[in-house]
């Protein structure tokens, strides 16, 4: 995409939507799913005569991914009102921050392609309150349901230190990592709770200079943003090379077409006329407070990736997938504690699963890992009777959908169902004695040399005990027979 | 100085105890005036049935021995002021029909200490004028002489209480809409300190110069409800979480020892002589009791008009934009698309004062011109605070004309814009300051008008404003 003589330069406006118990400025709910126009109150109706009044808890938020994205964090930061019309916007302004923003000057790193470390700026973190809904697409009228209204966001500016599509898509990917792991946004970009802007231009590679640059608007998940980027860099590249100019503009990204569409010139003819909220007193943070924030601050991502593979034994690529989301990493740790045995093999053991069984259900069910059927300390109950010998490996299987089924522990399956793994040498003596009795041909062959049916004896004495016989003693066993 | 037969509430209250009158009386008594009176078209809403209910109850209470601080008083509220389930219209054809969905707290307060509403007063058209003109529903009378203006933007309130057609009133003073009415019909008016009463419900014009104050026929009567309305608000995040003093107590009729600041640059030739001789004449009734008085400078005078009209605007550009037809309020019949809809509907349903100042307001915040305007006089309205901090290391209360003229004729400053924001220059210092401001009636002039004085005090100092005032009002 990027030719060898440009270069792209990108910056990301990102939109997070806290998950604060009720609104900004006011006492109403922010649950999501009621009823259009309930979630209400006169003050976030912007009412004549109410006045916004500061939830703490918006503050803390901020504080939290301030600290977590390295920024400093302002001891007084000032709301200010974006004015504009439109009908989902019910006091005609939205109270932002603009000129004195709560948290400035931080960073993340992201991993590139070739797997090195990239500081991408942050610029700034404000704090500012959600518009309502407009519902257009109904045959009627345009429809307005102002329950989102006033639900608080954070917006997260970078710097224009993203040179790729990829790269900005680490980028954000991390910042979903923050938000979801300081528990302040559940992250979803599908349903808008993250939200991405970004600003775009190209250069030739080497000036300094910045080109014309455009805004894309309008995408609505991770795939989008990296698509949309790829189509807006080899655009203003083509019309470069074809001796053009970029006109600076908003292009809004249609997925299904595959093209960015500029905007409506008079939709984006915006003065917002800042101005210092005069209805909000400053916002004063003290050291005290930004410390108490501190000392509830979670381990992130990356800390947590490193202690997994230092304190686990993990490998790098097990550690990464388990602790890509703070509920997948919890329900790991909280499985490996209740481990009969702790060592990097039953670690590994309890990777395993969580990687390829609890993950595959919880895709394919789309469900969240909290409300995963299996509880972590069951799937482990379950690991320890497969290391203390309880159980087959296989069986264990088994036994594991029938928890996800029934939401059981692991030894009432096991013992209602009778999945007891089989010991007993003198039970499996005389499996083994049956099957090698019904089988005398085999048995010749084996004896003649031709090892390779020993596998066919294993399976005809597991059979024989439905599964449960204990393999080791089996193969033992067998072996010994055998030999006879 | 009140030229109709209201009781003050002391002794008012105490012949209600002892059940020489009733509080329904007294409430008849106001709605016959209010009905006398209507050419004055001081009301928008009268609560007949409701304010006769609400005074029997108060006379059950006074028997029982349960009656509020306020019981017997009866309140004429400004239409700034929401109620619920009452028309607040700001005397706006914006706001003709509407109807609030929740009490502002000094609603709240009044209530709780039995006072009874009687109806909503007329005012200018979003509470921005200086002489009653700006009315959807038609300019308010003095009520001396009904060609001439009461003042603005909280006239209803004013002539309300002057013509006797209520105990008390509220108004709201953004830039002197409170103390300029009070002056030209001789009244009390307080501007508390901005943040002494919760502007929650209050409609806002500006933001940070509001406030909601009282109207009354003595110093003792606005302590009264002063006294109920003060307090921190946890609705209003401006509103100050500082102790209410005993207004009351403090009014001792003693001045002796005070220090009054005359500002030098409120007194120049340029003050119509009758009124300065009219404040001089109180000054040495002070002075003759003991009281020193000090000059003073404000040196940045000269600006507060300019700057109080920049930033004023400016919030007010915001704070009406939430009148666009869409949700409530007037909606423009006819329009094709939204932008349409939105012209339409605040074209026909603001007035041209109104336009004028969302106008003007819309400009100074506007790119390219924000900090040679707005920018600029944020740092003035620091300066402007500043000098009177300065002044008040040197005395605890100042003395200033209210307004450069007595009551005016109706439409004669109408068609100048720029002289009617004169009159208001003696008074938008307080709000950009934010300091309080009484209105305190000093005499009359040769056409038996009445001309006020004003005492600026430091923040939350309504006590030095309430026992000066009580001072002149007694002696
Ligand atoms: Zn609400």
């Amino acid at each position: 995409m990027t030719n060898d003589k440009h270069e792209a330069v990108i910056g990301l406006e990102v939109h997070a939507q806290l998950r604060t118990e009720t609104k900004a400025f006011c006492g109403c709910t922010t649950k999501f799913g009621n009823a259009p126009n309930s979630n209400v109150c006169p003050v976030c109706l912007g009412m004549p005569g109410v006045l916004p009044v500061l939830n703490k808890k918006v503050v803390d938020f901020t504080i939290r991914m301030g600290l977590a994205t390295h920024c400093s964090v302002a001891s007084k930061s000032v709301f200010a009102r974006k004015n504009y019309f439109y009908p989902d916007l019910p006091k005609g302004y939205q109270i932002s921050q603009y000129e004195e923003p709560m948290c400035q000057h931080g960073y993340v790193d992201i991993e590139m392609e070739d797997g090195a470390s990239k500081r991408i700026g942050i610029t700034r973190i404000h704090m500012e309150e959600d518009a309502g809904k407009s519902i257009h697409d109904l045959d009627v009228d345009t429809l307005v349901d102002v329950n989102r209204c006033g639900v608080p966001l954070i917006e997260i500016v970078s710097e224009p230190d993203i040179r790729t599509p990829h790269e900005a898509y680490q980028y954000l990917y991390a910042i979903k990592q923050l938000v979801t792991y300081l528990d302040i946004c559940d992250g979803n970009m599908e349903e808008g709770s993250l939200r991405c802007d970004a600003n775009v231009s190209v250069r030739l590679k080497g000036v300094e200079k910045f080109g014309t640059k455009t805004e894309v608007k309008n995408m609505n998940s991770f795939r989008h943003v990296e698509r949309a980027l790829e189509y807006e860099i080899q655009r203003q590249i083509e019309l470069i090379e074809d001796g053009g100019n970029v006109v600076q503009e908003t292009l809004l990204w249609d997925a299904n077409k595959n093209v960015a569409v500029p905007m409506r010139s008079k939709e984006e003819a915006h003065d917002y006329r800042y101005f210092p909220e005069p209805d909000l007193v400053p916002v004063l943070v003290s050291e005290e407070w930004i410390n108490e924030v501190k000392k509830i601050l979670p381990e992130l991502p990356k800390e947590r990736r490193n202690r997994f593979i230092r304190n686990f034994g993990l490998p790098k690529y097990d550690a990464e997938v388990i602790t890509a989301e703070k509920p997948v990493a919890d329900y790991f740790e909280n499985a490996a504690s209740h481990l009969s045995q702790k060592n990097s093999d039953t670690y590994k053991s309890v990777s395993n699963w969580v990687m390829t069984d609890v993950l595959r259900v919880v895709n394919e069910r789309h469900i969240a890992v909290n409300d995963f059927p299996v509880l972590p300390e069951h799937l482990s109950a379950m690991i320890n009777f497969i290391i203390e010998g309880t159980i087959s490996g296989k069986i264990a299987k088994d036994v594991f959908e029938e928890m996800l089924k029934t939401g059981e522990e692991p030894k009432a399956i096991i013992e209602r169902k009778g999945l007891m793994q089989v010991s007993d040498a003198s039970v499996i003596e005389k499996a083994v004695d049956d099957v090698l009795a019904r089988n005398a041909e085999q048995v010749e062959k084996y004896r003649g040399g031709k090892t390779q049916v020993f596998g066919f004896f294993i399976g005809e004495t597991m059979k024989a005990t439905k599964g449960k016989a204990n393999p080791k003693l089996v193969n033992e066993i067998l072996k010994k027979k055998l030999a006879g | 100085m009140s030229f109709v037969n209201t009781p003050a509430f002391d002794s008012y209250r105490l012949r209600l105890a002892a059940g020489k009158e009733s509080c329904v009386e007294r409430t008849e008594h106001y709605l016959t005036v209010i009905h006398q009176r209507s050419a004055l078209n001081a009301f928008l809403s009268v609560f007949e049935n409701e304010a006769l209910e609400e005074a029997h109850r108060v006379d059950q209470k006074i028997k029982r021995g349960t009656a509020g601080p306020l019981a017997g008083m009866v309140v004429a509220v400004k239409d700034v002021l929401c109620m619920k389930g009452k028309r607040t219209t700001c005397a706006s054809k914006m706001l003709e029909k509407y109807e609030a969905i929740y009490d502002a707290t000094v609603i709240e307060r009044l209530r709780a200490a039995d006072a009874v509403i009687i109806g909503k007063t007329n005012m200018d058209e979003f509470a921005m004028g200086s002489s009653n003109e700006n009315s959807a529903f038609g300019p308010v009378k003095h009520p001396l002489d009904e060609t001439r203006v009461p003042g603005g933007s909280s006239g209803g309130s004013c002539v309300a209480v002057a013509a006797g057609m209520s105990t008390t009133a509220l108004g709201s003073d953004t830039g002197g809409s409170i103390r300029q009415p009070a002056g030209l019909c001789g009244m009390f008016g307080l501007k508390p300190t901005y943040g002494r009463v919760s502007r929650y419900g209050l409609v806002a014009f500006a933001s940070s110069f509001d406030q909601i104050g009282p109207f009354a026929n003595s110093a003792r009567d606005v302590a009264h409800v002063l006294q109920v309305i003060a307090g921190y608000d946890e609705r209003d995040s401006t509103s100050a979480n500082v102790p209410v003093p005993g207004y009351l107590g403090a009014m001792n009729r003693n001045v002796r020892g005070l220090k009054i600041g005359i500002p030098k640059e409120y007194f120049t030739d340029a003050l119509n002589s009758e009124i300065r001789s009219a404040i001089e004449k109180q000054i040495h009734r002070l002075k003759s009791s003991g009281a020193e008085v000090v000059e003073v400078s404000l040196p940045h005078s000269e600006y507060t008009i300019a700057t109080y009209y920049i930033l004023a605007t400016a919030e007010a550009s915001s704070n009406l934009a939430r009148y666009d037809g869409a949700r409530y309020g007037y909606r423009a019949q006819g329009a094709r698309d939204l932008s349409e809809m939105y012209t339409k509907s605040r074209s026909e349903g603001f007035g041209t004062e109104v336009k004028r100042r969302i106008m003007l307001g819309t400009y100074v915040l506007s790119a390219g011109y924000y900090d040679a305007y707005y920018r600029k006089a944020q740092k003035v309205r620091r300066l402007i605070q500043n000098d009177f901090l300065d002044a008040f290391k040197k005395a605890d209360c100042l003395i200033t004309p209210i307004s450069p003229t007595t009551a005016f004729r109706l439409g004669e400053k109408l068609e100048d814009p720029l002289q009617m924001y004169l009159n208001d220059i003696y008074t938008v210092s307080a709000n950009l300051a934010g300091i309080p401001g009484i209105s305190v009636p000093a005499g009359k002039d040769h056409q038996g008008l009445p001309v006020g004085m004003q005492i600026l005090g430091k923040h939350f100092d309504e006590e030095t404003l309430l026992r000066v005032a009580d001072f002149l009002e007694a002696a």
